[in-house]
């Protein structure tokens, strides 16, 4: 008998870059990212990571998932929507921010650009149509899945502006952390911001998909002599970490696709409280329960950063208050060994008392040694999760 | 006259069997104090609703139940089913075809199914994995319901003397007080919206999160199967998960062909309950149970023969249950009531059922290849599905039907020759009698013709496969299975008959209103499918009773 596999259609779809990433993907290492082709590793990921650290790196974000958000009251809606206060946030500006659900979980975060003062455009990893127009009711704004509509490249590390100087973009040296630049560049459109998921001085740049190749040959040509390399997502994982940086499915459940409701986590509990902004004038989605939350202590645990002992990277680690593991904290979710910093971290949830940079605690962890799984308990210490900030990120 | 039996069941559906494997390993995986367990058959084979029969030469037709979800886990292991040759095989697809344009398809795979629901629309795209969570959310809470006596509300006094279970009268505060913690733990949203989704319609419930009609019209399919409702009937939303709820291999809501056809899973069932010592009588058809003294003490068969054990189960449904096998003045003089509830139970017959030999495998309009090797639903939106039940209403079958088809052979070698096919055709709606009085063969030609052109609309070139038709109403299910009016499940699925108040009030825990007598079909919790929970629970139950002395 014949399986059906044989009549299946390919669905995955390739992004604009697809084929100048193809030609450089030798091991075959390719994942899925919202139904892309993206690629996992090229061929080295130490020399990947070393690129985002030392060099610019060359990473395909088209699969983010965008929508367009504009109208009359967009500026108002997306205040209502989101935890941050839009009002400080002038045009022509990118921002970082949570959004949640009444009860104050957190149905993601990420990235919102700011174009005019109602033109917006919000970056998300999962699908959040169905959210958005529902906390759209009532307002006059248009919201709009846009995600195939631009595509672009994250240009990440300390040669990455350089590169961008190569290229020809004026304008380029002075452009602050979060702005954004519109420009024409050999009669093509262009849109540069300064940010990015790896804690480093970086951009992105935005095309539309007909100049992707053009994009991507271009900077490969003049970044040559600036060590631009393409990279994969395991490489920038290791950076993601070093940077402090959550992500959804890894470090928590998105209030929307969490089974459990006991899952979801508020912003408070990831350790990014400092997007929620109590003050802000008017009501935003959530507002109740996180003033809740924070005036009476409600966080059930925060996730903070923790520095172990030893090489063994820990990821889905059991932490403890004593050296018996008598008295479980709680657990990892990120965990790396940072080949900058020499050091073996991760992000661990623990109870707000045991967040304190220096706090110790002890960590349980399996790890591989030949044929054999071996444990050791070791001792830790939280610690700021951004482990890694070089000035230049924000010079 | 024969004697001696611990337990006779009445009825060999895989319930039947199940409950009979289980009391004989007395309720243990290596059964100490083994009872004697006998099982009276009316047909010439076991199975009940899952049976396969070579209706055509070379053909083995799934004749009433065709595919398998909902069997728990747990009995597989018990019984160790698959040493007694029980193997049940997902697949992955589930589409609608349509004669109009593109067809809809979802798969295994997420990201293939959002890519195929974006080009419908995008908003259904985005809000399919909010509306699996709730789904899935109602799932796992059910979940833990399925193998598990329901608990009575009215019960739960521990003060007093409990009127149904004497002998466990804090069983029931426990069974609720773990329900309400399950319960308490969704958090207060999810704990209104569980309670709304009991009692809602498929179609508002599905209008919350959808946009596309023939979309929401595929995903209310399992909604109305074996159900006399509409989607817009209030109740619907319910059934979609008793649908869901199964599982294989720890997927929660896929379904499975059992390699062999649904026989299969008889065929093992009654395997290991021969092994654990239980004897199986086929062509032993029940009349009478016989009541003494409020205690049902045997059987008289139709051929005259009584036999007499220490209890009864009957693993018929509750209608022919307590409306033919039980005398009214044995019930009356237990309580006039329990007569009036079961002539009042709702057991409306509404599916039909084609079985199809093919000569090749099918294509269906606006859909790729590889439909065919799962569930094919055949219908549209709401309106095309309401108007069916419209047809039905009014005393006739829906001229044209809702289907939902499967081709067991894409995946099961063992049914069909290299090359051929069966197609099990599940018809949705077909009364049990006509408006017009009982059906006619003329009758029955005109439904079996309704359904191949529906078939034919949705895959062209369908009719020339066609090598030979098995044509069902629910009168014929009756007849051949004993399921009264044909209903799948052995009653409906409605609030008003589940948990403990099914099939009626009072009788919701196995036991029936005499002394030593039990029910174990469909017609209990949690309810019609091959699913065996029924008989397991009924088996545990009566095994309580056996260790305390309640039987005697
Ligand atoms: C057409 C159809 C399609 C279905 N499709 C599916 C499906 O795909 N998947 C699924 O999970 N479920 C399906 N179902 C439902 C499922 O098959 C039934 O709910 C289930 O098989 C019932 O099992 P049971 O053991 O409770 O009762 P039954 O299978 O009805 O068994 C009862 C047995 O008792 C016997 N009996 C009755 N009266 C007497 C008497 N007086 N004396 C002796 N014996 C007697 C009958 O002959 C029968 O063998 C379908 C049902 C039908 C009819």
């Amino acid at each position: 008998m014949t399986a059906y596999v044989e009549h299946l259609t390919p669905f995955l779809r390739k992004t604009p870059f697809h084929p100048r990433i193809e030609a450089l993907m030798h091991g075959s290492h390719w994942m899925r990212w919202t139904g892309h082709y993206s690629p996992a590793a090229f061929e080295s990921v130490q020399s990947e990571y070393f690129t985002i650290r030392n060099g610019a790196s060359v990473y395909d974000v088209s699969p983010l998932i965008k929508y367009r958000i504009r109208g009359r009251q967009a500026a108002d809606y997306v205040n209502h929507l989101i935890t941050r206060d839009l009002s400080k946030i002038k045009p022509m500006h990118a921002f970082y921010t949570a959004w949640c659900q009444d009860d104050g979980m957190l149905v993601e975060e990420g990235t919102i650009f700011r174009f005019g003062e109602n033109d917006f455009l919000l970056n998300s990893a999962k699908d959040q149509l169905h959210w958005l127009e529902q906390v759209a009711y009532g307002f006059e704004v248009e919201i709009q899945e846009a995600s195939n509509e631009l595509c672009g490249l994250s240009l990440q590390g300390p040669q990455s502006r350089d590169v961008l100087r190569a290229f020809g973009i004026n304008g380029i040296d002075h452009l602050p952390r979060f702005g954004i630049l519109e420009l024409e560049l050999q009669g093509r459109w262009l849109r540069i911001d300064r940010a990015g998921f790896t804690g480093d001085l970086g951009y992105e740049i935005w095309v539309k998909p007909d100049d992707a190749l053009w994009l991507w040959d271009r900077l490969f040509e003049v970044g040559r002599d600036h060590k631009i390399a393409p990279i994969g997502a395991q490489a920038l994982e290791t950076a993601r970490i070093e940077a402090g940086f959550i992500l959804i499915d890894v470090d928590y459940s998105g209030a929307l696709h969490a089974l459990r409701p006991s899952n979801r986590m508020s912003p408070y509990e990831l350790g990014i409280g400092w997007t929620v902004n109590l003050n802000k004038e008017g009501y935003f989605v959530g507002k109740r329960a996180l003033k809740r939350e924070k005036e009476q202590g409600l966080s059930r645990y925060v996730l903070t950063g923790i520095e172990i002992e030893g090489r063994k990277p820990a990821p889905g680690s059991f932490l403890y208050a004593d050296r018996k593991g008598r008295r479980e904290l709680g657990l990892t979710t990120s965990a790396c060994w940072s080949p900058t910093l020499k050091k073996n971290i991760a992000f661990a949830r623990v109870p707000s008392a045991y967040a304190k940079p220096g706090t110790e605690m002890w960590i349980e962890i399996w790890y591989h040694k030949e044929h054999k799984i071996e444990r050791s308990m070791v001792r830790c210490r939280a610690a700021n999760r951004m482990f890694y900030d070089p000035p230049r990120k924000s010079a | 006259m024969q004697q001696g039996y611990d337990a006779i069941i009445i009825g060999g559906g895989h319930n039947g069997l199940t409950c009979a494997a289980y009391l004989a390993k007395g309720g243990e995986k290596v059964g100490k104090n083994k009872l004697k367990v006998l099982v009276l058959e009316r047909r010439e084979k076991v199975g009940g609703a899952a049976v396969s029969e070579e209706k055509y030469p070379g053909f083995i037709y799934s004749t009433c139940s065709y595919v398998c979800s909902l069997l728990r886990p747990e009995i597989f292991r018990f019984l160790d089913l698959p040493r007694h040759g029980l193997q049940v095989i997902p697949y992955d697809i589930n589409s609608a075809p349509n004669p109009e344009g593109e067809g809809i398809i979802y798969y295994n795979d997420h990201d293939r199914t959002r890519e195929s629901l974006r080009r419908h629309s995008i908003r259904d795209a985005e809000a399919y994995d909010e509306y699996a969570v709730e789904i899935s959310r109602h799932c796992r809470f059910i979940k833990r319901m399925l193998l598990m006596t329901p608990p009575d509300p009215t019960q739960i006094n521990p003060f007093v003397q409990n009127r149904i279970n004497p002998w466990g009268h804090r069983e029931d505060l426990d069974g609720l007080l773990r329900i309400a913690r399950e319960f308490g733990q969704l958090g207060e949203r999810h704990m209104y919206d569980m309670i709304r989704f009991w009692s809602m319609s498929v179609a508002d419930f599905l209008d919350q999160y959808f946009e596309t009609p023939r979309w929401k019209g595929l995903a209310a399919a399992s909604s109305i199967i074996g159900t006399a409702l509409g989607p817009y009937s209030p109740g619907t939303a319910y059934v979609l998960l008793h649908h869901y709820m199964g599982e294989v291999d720890g997927q929660i809501g896929a379904w499975g062909f059992a390699r062999g056809g649904m026989g299969s899973v008889s065929k093992a069932i009654a395997a290991a309950a021969v092994e654990a010592g239980v004897e199986i009588r086929v062509d032993a058809e029940v009349d009478k149970i016989i009541v003494r003294n409020g205690k049902a003490v045997g059987v008289a068969l139709k051929s005259g023969e009584e036999i007499y054990g220490r209890s009864i189960v009957s693993n018929a449904d509750p209608k022919r249950t307590y409306l033919k096998l039980i005398d009214k003045g044995d019930l009356d003089a237990i309580d006039p009531d329990i007569h009036r509830y079961a002539r009042n139970y709702k057991i409306r017959g509404s599916s039909g059922k084609l079985n199809i030999a093919l000569d090749g495998l099918p294509e269906f309009a606006g859909l790729g290849k590889e439909a065919a090797y799962g569930t094919v639903d055949i219908g549209g939106d709401f309106d095309y599905i309401e108007r069916a039940f419209d047809d039905y209403k009014y005393g006739s079958w829906s001229k044209r039907p809702f289907l939902d088809c499967v081709i067991p052979t894409t995946v099961d070698p063992t049914m069909a020759p290299p090359g051929k096919h069966f197609m099990s055709v599940f018809v949705q709606y077909v009364p049990y009698q006509l408006a017009e009085g009982p059906w006619t063969p003329e009758m029955k030609g005109q439904y079996e013709k309704d359904v191949l052109d529906t078939i034919e609309l949705h895959a062209p070139g369908f009719r020339k496969l066609v090598l030979h038709v098995q044509c069902r109403t629910p009168w014929d299910i009756e007849n051949e299975v004993g399921m009264t009016e044909g209903n799948i499940f052995h009653g409906e699925l409605t609030l008003d008959q589940l948990l403990f108040n099914r099939p009626f009030p009072g009788m919701g825990q196995y036991r029936g209103p005499f002394d030593n007598f039990y029910m174990c079909g469909s017609g209990t919790h949690p309810g019609g499918g091959v699913m065996g929970a029924p008989g397991a629970n009924a088996a545990t139950e009566m095994l309580k009773d056996f260790k305390r002395g309640v039987v005697q």
